[in-house]
């Protein structure tokens, strides 16, 4: 059971990494390009640590938390940039 | 017992999957920039809240130690999602896509008073 529910995760999640990279490129305006890099690192960390379940090893864990770090700190540091013109003032 | 921990935890990874799906799937289908900001910083975050919670009790169950990246990821996520869609809305707003509605007093909108 444990397995199905894995491989159905995963798959939701692979499929979501998908559609997030269409609207990436297919997205009206800048700030849904930025939502989608979002996302994208959002759902890049659930496969991960989904991954790491599968193998039964902690070693991908760290690898999700770096990416949690600088997914959040790259959308902030390109709203700032669109908003005021430099990130660092 | 073995059998409750395991529905407990296909479950989660069930509802974090369809909820993380939804989420990317909104962002692709709603109409307004603003209604899209609402799809991944809730229903992707309560996805992948579900889904690390299923990971913890997956890891404490096959290894009998609980990791504590898991729950940094998840205390993370939460914390910076909003954070997040603020300044993403932010920027939407400053960048004058679509206009304000003017407000009741001489004042501007309090977010576009340097």
């Amino acid at each position: 059971m444990l397995h199905l529910a894995l491989a159905f995760a995963i798959g939701c999640f692979a499929l979501a990494l998908l559609l997030n990279l269409w609207r990436l490129a297919t997205a009206p305006q800048i700030t849904d390009r930025i939502l989608a890099v979002d996302t994208m690192v959002v759902n890049i960390i659930a496969l991960i640590v989904l991954y790491g379940v599968q193998t039964g090893s902690t070693l991908g864990f760290d690898a999700a938390m770096l990416f949690a770090m600088t997914g959040f700190v790259s959308t902030v540091a390109f709203c700032k940039y669109l908003l005021r013109g430099g990130i660092i003032e | 017992m073995s059998l409750l921990l395991e529905t407990c935890i296909s479950l989660l990874l069930v509802i974090g999957g369809l909820f993380g799906l939804i989420g990317s799937f909104g962002l692709l289908k709603l109409k307004t920039p603003m209604q899209r900001l609402h799809a991944p910083t809730k229903a992707t975050t309560l996805g992948v809240g579900a889904t690390l919670l299923a990971a913890a009790i997956a890891m404490y169950w096959q290894t009998g130690s609980a990791s504590w990246q898991v729950v940094m990821i998840s205390v993370f996520l939460f914390l910076t999602a909003p954070v997040s869609a603020l300044y993403l809305a932010k920027t939407h707003l400053h960048l004058g896509k679509d206009p304000l509605p003017p407000t009741s007093t001489k004042a501007d909108w309090a977010s576009k008073r340097r």
